[in-house]
């Protein structure tokens, strides 16, 4: 991609802490007006690369633009371009709704009457507007986060940097605030996501699978289901601990788990394995009540590209 | 255990801190070797509700009892006869591995004739042989996560609380860890896990939804995949998504429609003629239809559709 | 640099102090507190100084001399002792910190125009007062003395002798030798050191450790508004506490006032901004509450108290000593409020601690702003 047409380019990226290397020679670029997502579990090195977008670490090595901005050499020049919203809000919980968002838009600039109608706008399409007067202290989870998004785009920014947004919020709210990202990517906005819920991946237009500081995977959901080999069978059986057991040796199944009641099978030529599966479900008279080929989840997909990545390591 | 041979008794439990009401008459059970899961976004009540169970907590109405105990009677004896791992791990990160299961085994009373013993059995269990001196905050998170398991359980009690025990671990530690607690439920342990964290709540044998201190649903992970959502759940991948809501949306039948990336799902009605519309209304509008099917709903759709009847009020603020 | 934002950042802080109890009580208990405790406390004045007393004669010449001691402010005449043990016993318990003991032959002696010994038992272990005790003690017993001999010639027809040198003194500035006098407005000095340096010392690490300090890092204000922005309202609140503190002193304790008031103002602002820089760049390079605070308190009261020439004069300290308390800002303050309180002398003569305050600020604000770094690292 063209930086020009890119809204954030990184190459080459390397981070390192004491004893730990954070970012490994990362790179990947974010189009204009797309969701991306870094995808990876804790220690993968999401917060420290975000960071570094927003221009809060400076990089040991490599590159960044951030809307055009060199961030590593001038990290100042693309604060007033971006709004960055880190892991723990940068919420001042003395502070009422009305003052917060008012801090915020004075340190951007905002005027006085853009500041107003904006957060108005805001606070209404987040459904917290009566609380204006509130303390931030005071607010439920899902509201903070949501006073945070405010506060982030009281000014417009061309790049939205969210550090795990919805860290322990409520399904609900965590509805609300994607609804409220996807209307911002059709107001131009580029929106930089990172999280550790591998199921909020299938929410982004795009996704960086991060494991360890290393980049696994670059590209949309869709492409990363088609490039797992095989698919996964689920049987449903109130003895699925003994389907579990019993069947970790068929032909075809390269791993299983136990999900709940259900066992997840890996098999590599899906309607083969089910006939044969089923074969030998009533074979051993094991009670179940479905067998049926299901999605693999993004939690699937990461497990084998780690262990794929593992594997190559190995085999080097 | 209860007369009936259940592990856990819960039974019109309220707790209120004021007049706030954290926990509303909940009731359930749970038997001996079932992985139980009390699953609910932060302040829906399930952490008090845990704290209650491990006697921590004296409930305001209701009983509880845990391994036959009640709550409020013997609390010390549900002490003794429990395993308590929590979010932060609790372990000391300057203490080698092999200090944290010693002290562990002092603190829950493990009779010194099997401290030993146990204690190989937590390594075993943690995989970490041959690593007992090496300092604990030198693990990286999913080794702390099974040290600390194995420091719950060393005085093998016959139920075990993990309040949200694999935040913060890799996808593959945490099959790991999975794989250790589906093998100590195969003993017969009872696992009673909190989380807020729909995948993880798969892993579940039975689930109890809460929001907002109430019960909202109780059943396996797929029972309540299916019963939750009234209709079906559709996956419609097409290009001009935003022009596609509006047509959708105008359907009648079309219950919900939700933007996931770079496609839509929606909840519509068992109508047959609903699948039907959505496709004459796409096509009369030129938008091309790479995908629609049905498919399973989530937990979290789940969640989302059983407690829209209880948000009758936008968002509220809740105390944390 | 946009003055709006530093106004964002004041406007901020100043909510968040007015909010928070613990601030709060810094700003407005604090200062009465010490103020009270210090004030009344340290008092230097040797009065009263408790004295018991053996009189082996008990003659009316004994009586008068034993009398004289009562009359003098310095001494308390507590008791007779009817026997030598009591009177050690005494000393040793602290019941008396100085003993007189007056020889059996006495007035024999004065009669005779022999020498006559008395004997002060006195408590050293605080050895300032001992000292002094001797001193006044040596002063009643040569007044005494010259008071005999005079009489002695009177009595023997001789002219009334004029003793050969007096010494009339004067003195200036604190003419009751009130020790309340120089020290109260000492006192001062250590309060808005302490009260200043805590508040700023809390303001950066309370950031870092709320988390808010990542997101203000990432928005355009920089280093020198958050600074100056945060600086601002402590000022304000420091000047406040300054005032409350002189009301007190003037009010209260009754130290007069001879100076100007503008000299006050100027002295104190800039001390005031020293003290807060001092604070912040502690704050700034600890990013932790409880160590900044505590760090800060050590930095703060311990050399204001004893370093500043508050309570110990300066010029008694050895020489390396006193080349550190050029470091110490209050050593300067207390120099402006001395001058201002009891001399009187104009913001001329106070040229030279200004000065020295206006560099330790500009130092002190360099310092501040190359420690804060916009950065996580």
């Amino acid at each position: 991609m063209d930086e020009r047409l890119a809204a954030v380019t990184v190459s080459g990226l390397v981070k390192d802490f004491p004893g730990v290397r954070a970012i490994d020679h990362l790179s990947f670029e974010v189009a204009h007006n797309e969701i991306f997502g870094i995808v990876g579990p804790d220690g993968a090195g999401k917060t420290t690369t975000m960071r570094i977008l927003a221009g809060v670490l400076a990089p040991d090595s490599g590159h960044a633009t951030v809307a055009g901005c060199d961030v590593a050499r001038d990290p100042e020049a693309v604060k007033h371009l971006i709004s960055y919203m880190p892991q723990r809000f940068g919420l001042y919980e003395d502070l009422s709704v009305d003052e917060n968002i008012r801090f915020y838009a004075d340190l951007f600039g905002v005027r006085r009457i853009d500041r107003e109608a904006r957060a108005s706008e805001l606070l209404t399409a987040c459904g917290i507007r009566e609380f204006r007067t509130r303390l931030a202290g005071k607010l439920s989870g899902g509201m903070k986060q949501k006073l945070g998004l405010v506060c982030a785009l009281i000014h417009t920014p061309q790049v939205l940097l969210l550090d795990e947004p919805t860290n322990g919020v409520d399904p609900v709210s965590r509805r609300e605030f994607w609804a409220m990202l996807y209307t911002l990517v059709g107001q131009g906005v580029t929106i930089v996501n990172s999280t550790a819920y591998l199921d909020e991946a299938e929410r982004c237009h795009r996704i960086a699978l991060l494991y360890e500081g290393r980049l696994l995977f670059c590209d949309t959901p869709a492409k990363l289901k088609a490039q797992m080999p095989g698919a996964v069978v689920a049987i449903v059986s109130a003895r699925a601990r003994q389907v579990r057991d019993d069947f970790a040796d068929a032909d075809g199944v390269s791993s299983l788990v136990l999900v709940g009641d259900a066992v997840h099978l890996f098999v590599d030529d899906p309607d083969r394995r089910i006939r044969e599966l089923t074969q030998r479900l009533d074979a051993h008279h094991i009670p179940y009540s479905e067998i049926v080929r299901v999605t693999p989840t993004i939690e699937d997909l990461f497990v084998e590209a780690v262990r794929g990545e593992g594997a190559r390591e190995a085999g080097q | 255990m209860t007369a009936n041979g259940n592990s856990v008794e819960v039974e019109e439990l309220v707790k209120r801190f004021g007049d706030f009401t954290a926990v509303d008459r909940i009731s359930f059970q749970s038997r001996p070797g079932e992985v139980f899961g009390l699953l609910g976004p932060n302040g829906s009540g399930k952490s008090t509700t845990i704290r209650i169970l491990c006697g921590l907590l004296h409930p305001s109405a209701g009983r509880a009892t845990v391994a036959g105990y009640d709550v409020v009677k013997s609390p010390e004896l549900i002490r003794r006869n429990i395993g308590y791992m929590s979010q932060k791990f609790s372990l000391y990160g300057d203490l080698t591995v092999l200090e944290n299961l010693r002290f562990y085994s002092g603190m829950y009373g493990v009779e010194r004739s099997v401290v030993q013993e146990r204690i190989g059995w937590g390594l075993e269990m943690a995989g970490l042989r041959g690593r007992e001196s090496s300092l604990t905050r030198d693990l990286s998170g999913g080794w702390k996560q099974r040290l600390a398991l194995g420091c719950a359980v060393l005085h093998r009690p016959p139920i075990v609380f993990l309040d949200e025990p694999t935040s913060g671990v890799d996808p593959l530690s945490r099959r790991l860890f999975w794989e250790l607690i589906q093998r100590m439920s195969d003993d017969g342990v009872t696992i009673f896990v909190t989380t807020h964290y729909m995948d993880e709540a798969e892993y579940c044998n039975r689930l109890a939804l809460m929001y907002r201190g109430s019960l909202v649903a109780l059943g396996t992970p797929t029972e309540l995949k299916l019963n939750s959502i009234e209709g079906s759940l559709l996956l419609l991948e097409c290009d001009r998504l935003g022009d596609a809501i509006g047509r959708v949306r105008a359907i009648k039948g079309v219950r919900d429609v939700a933007v996931f990336g770079n496609a839509l799902h929606l909840v519509v009605s068992d109508d047959a003629d609903v699948v039907s519309a959505i496709q004459m209304a796409l096509e009369a509008d030129r938008i091309v239809i790479a995908r629609l099917q049905q498919i399973r709903p989530s937990l979290e759709d789940a969640f989302v559709a059983l407690t829209a009847g209880r948000r009758a009020l936008p968002s509220e603020a809740i105390a944390q | 640099m946009k003055l709006r934002r530093l106004l964002a950042v004041s406007r901020k802080e100043i909510v968040q102090v007015l909010r928070d109890s613990r601030s709060l009580l810094i700003v407005l208990l604090m200062p009465l507190m010490l103020m009270t405790v210090l004030g009344y406390g340290v008092n230097l004045d040797t009065k009263h100084i408790k004295v018991w007393a053996f009189d082996r004669e008990g003659s009316p010449a004994s009586q008068d001399l034993l009398r004289r001691f009562q009359a003098s402010i310095y001494f308390d005449l507590v008791r007779s002792a009817s026997d030598y043990r009591t009177l050690t016993d005494a000393l040793d318990d602290g019941r008396c910190q100085l003993a007189i003991i007056v020889p059996h032959d006495f007035s024999a002696r004065l009669h005779d125009g022999r020498v006559v010994t008395i004997q002060a038992l006195v408590d050293g272990s605080d050895s300032n007062t001992a000292q002094l005790a001797i001193g006044y003690a040596q002063g009643v017993l040569s007044g005494y003395g010259s008071a005999v001999q005079a009489e002695f010639i009177r009595a023997s027809g001789g002219p009334a002798i004029m003793p050969a040198l007096s010494v009339e003194a004067r003195t200036w500035f604190n003419e009751e030798l009130e020790s309340k006098n120089f020290i109260v407005p000492g006192v001062a000095a250590v309060v808005m050191a302490v009260v200043g340096t805590l508040l700023t010392s809390l303001t950066i690490a309370r950031e870092w450790e709320r988390g808010t300090m990542e997101q203000l890092i990432s928005t355009p204000v920089t280093a020198l508004e958050i600074i100056l922005g945060k600086l601002v309202p402590y000022f304000a609140l420091g000047m406040f506490d300054t005032a409350v503190c002189a009301a007190i002193a003037v009010f209260w304790f009754e130290v007069p006032f001879r100076g100007e008031l503008a000299t006050l103002v100027i002295g104190s602002g800039l001390f005031m901004t020293v003290i807060l820089g001092l604070g912040f760049w502690i704050s700034v390079l600890t990013k932790n509450q409880l160590a900044a605070s505590q760090i800060g308190l050590v930095a703060a009261f311990l050399p204001s108290m004893l370093l500043s020439g508050f309570t110990f004069p300066i010029e008694q300290m050895p020489l390396g000593v006193q080349t550190f308390t050029y470091l110490v800002a209050a050593r300067y303050y207390v120099v402006i409020l001395k001058s201002v309180f009891l001399r009187g002398t104009g913001i001329g003569a106070l040229a030279w601690p200004a000065l020295a305050l206006s560099i330790y600020t500009l130092i002190i604000v360099a310092l501040a702003r190359r420690s804060f770094h916009k950065s996580l690292e």
